[in-house]
């Protein structure tokens, strides 16, 4: 009797280790996918970038500074290397950096509405305000997911199978500051108000 | 994301796919039982039967109605969200030539990254009233519907806002029972009304003469009957498996995505305003919407009987929860700045 008992509860230890260890596992995958979606959604901020820049150039003689701006943060964005132990912190850097030059970008074509009657313009806006949403979201997905995962690992009693798992704590994508943060918020809709 | 929500979404998942089992198992079921039933029935009739005559001993309604049924639940679970879609008329955008349709796929791919689900195929349905409704089996197989009056009447922003929360109800699966659902539901229609129809012609007389009728009638006759007894049943089940809480928890997990749960508040005061119902979807797919399209009174009441009968939550509280949420951000944020 006293051997059965002592069976059952080493089933139900097994049990727990595998079932928290296939956690640990599966959330380290949901982040690290998290991570490369972010990555997906930069490199089409990157490409989409030239575009913009050649569609505004004509009608932008006299805001130079701010265009050359957005094309010097957008080649040094493209030149980090996403790779060491601090790439997250790197990566955000510059990137933040494009996103503030980006912004003063629309904010001065918001005030050319001669420049906002081409089609072609306001297309571009709509493409730039959906990419600045996706990477925010994808940001967003990363951080909920590398949190949950960084929880898990230190929770008892799942922090005595992180070892195991070889879990490493996942560095969070820092927003630099309020103002970046409103990004996404921008409305950009040319929609009569109802 | 708290682990609370995240569990929730688990035990959603859960549930959901638990209940589709028990539907499909349920419908089989009942077919199954229809068709014995008429076997034994059968059997009854013929056992007093001469020697020579026909004696009913192999069950042969009951495998054939419940292979029919098994039939029928697979074809429904596979072709369900096709089914809905057609029921509704919408129109696949694949190719978006108007700036609206290009906002849509770029708000829906949007949310799919936030959601961290596949891009769900997008479809349009030419109607002015503004509502919204998602389908499909799982997050791989998922389709999202807007009316063209949605993509009218609301901002990016509250656009969205509905489009998270049809992903959200994508991500916990309440498509798959959703659709299920309705599928079934269109089945059973269906064999009624033909059960109906084969009825009608044969039993026009009706009085007490000697004469017996014949055996085939007898057993089309249970079937019609219980047909008819069916009906309420299957209401009862569409109302408890469209637990009015899935609204609620899709609008927060709508917030959970945009983190902007005002913008979804002020689409849904939209969506309210503009009374007309949406004609273009029918009865049958009508819980599956983001506002009830049938524009039903009882939608508005809180209660038991509207619990049990309606599918939709009041607006009016879904609208103020999600100013809660709205407002409770915004404090915090204002906190964290000063």
């Amino acid at each position: 009797m006293g051997s059965m008992i002592l069976l059952i509860l080493l089933v139900v230890l097994v049990g727990w280790l595998i079932g928290a260890y296939n956690g640990l596992v599966s959330l380290k995958n949901q982040t690290l996918n998290a991570f490369k979606q972010i990555d997906v959604q930069l490199k089409r901020r990157h490409d989409l970038i030239p575009n913009l820049v050649n569609a505004v150039k004509g009608a932008m003689d006299f805001e130079r500074s701010t265009l050359e701006a957005v094309i010097q943060a957008r080649n040094q964005a493209v030149k980090v290397n996403a790779a060491g132990p601090d790439a997250i912190k790197q990566i955000s850097q510059a990137e933040n950096t494009l996103s503030s030059a980006l912004q003063r970008l629309m904010v001065v074509v918001e005030q050319y509405p001669q420049l906002k009657a081409t089609g072609n313009i306001s297309q571009l806006q709509e493409e730039l305000t959906s990419t600045e949403n996706r990477i925010a979201f994808a940001r967003q997905l990363y951080n909920d997911t590398a949190t949950q995962y960084n929880t898990k690992q230190q929770q008892f009693p799942t922090n005595l199978v992180a070892g195991i798992a070889k879990a490493q704590p996942a560095d969070l994508w820092e927003i630099e500051d309020q103002a970046e943060r409103a990004v996404p918020q921008v409305d950009l809709s040319t929609k009569p108000k109802a | 994301m708290t682990d609370e929500t995240s569990l929730n979404l688990f035990q959603q998942q859960e549930a959901n796919r638990r209940r589709t089992f028990w539907l499909v198992v349920g419908f089989v079921v009942f077919f199954a039982w229809l068709g014995f039933g008429g076997d034994y029935l059968y059997y009854l009739y013929t056992l007093q039967a001469p020697r020579q005559a026909y004696h009913h001993t192999f069950p042969w309604f009951g495998i054939a109605l419940s292979l029919v049924a098994l039939a029928l639940a697979w074809y429904a679970y596979q072709t369900g969200p096709e089914k809905v879609l057609w029921s509704t008329g919408a129109e696949e955008v694949t190719d978006p030539e108007d700036p609206k349709e290009k906002q849509l796929v770029n708000v829906v791919e949007e949310m799919a990254i936030a959601a961290g689900v596949p891009r769900p195929r997008i479809w349009i349905v030419d109607d002015p009233d503004p509502n919204a409704f998602a389908t499909g089996t799982d997050p791989l197989h998922s389709h999202i519907a807007v009316t063209r009056g949605l993509l009218d009447l609301c901002s990016r922003d509250e656009l969205q806002g509905v489009i998270a929360h049809e992903l959200g109800h994508v991500k916990n699966l309440d498509v798959r029972l959703m659709t299920t659902l309705a599928a079934l539901v269109g089945a059973v229609a269906l064999m009624h009304d033909g059960a109906t129809r084969v009825i009608r012609p044969g039993g026009g007389g009706g009085s007490g003469d000697e004469r017996k009728p014949s055996p085939l009638l007898l057993v089309l006759a249970v079937v019609w009957l219980i047909s008819w007894l069916l009906a309420p049943i299957v209401a009862q089940l569409l109302a408890l498996g469209v637990s009015r809480k899935r609204e609620y928890l899709a609008d927060a997990m709508s917030a959970q995505f945009t983190r902007n749960p005002l913008a979804l508040a002020s689409a849904l005061q939209k969506i309210e305003g503009a009374d007309a119902p949406t004609t273009h979807i029918k009865r049958g797919a009508a819980h599956l919407c983001i506002a009830d399209p049938l524009g039903r009174r009882l939608t508005d009441h809180e209660g038991v009987f509207a619990d049990a009968l309606a599918t939709h939550p009041p607006m009016a509280k879904r609208i103020a929860i999600l100013r809660g949420m709205g407002y409770a951000q915004l404090k915090k944020e204002g906190g964290a700045l000063s």
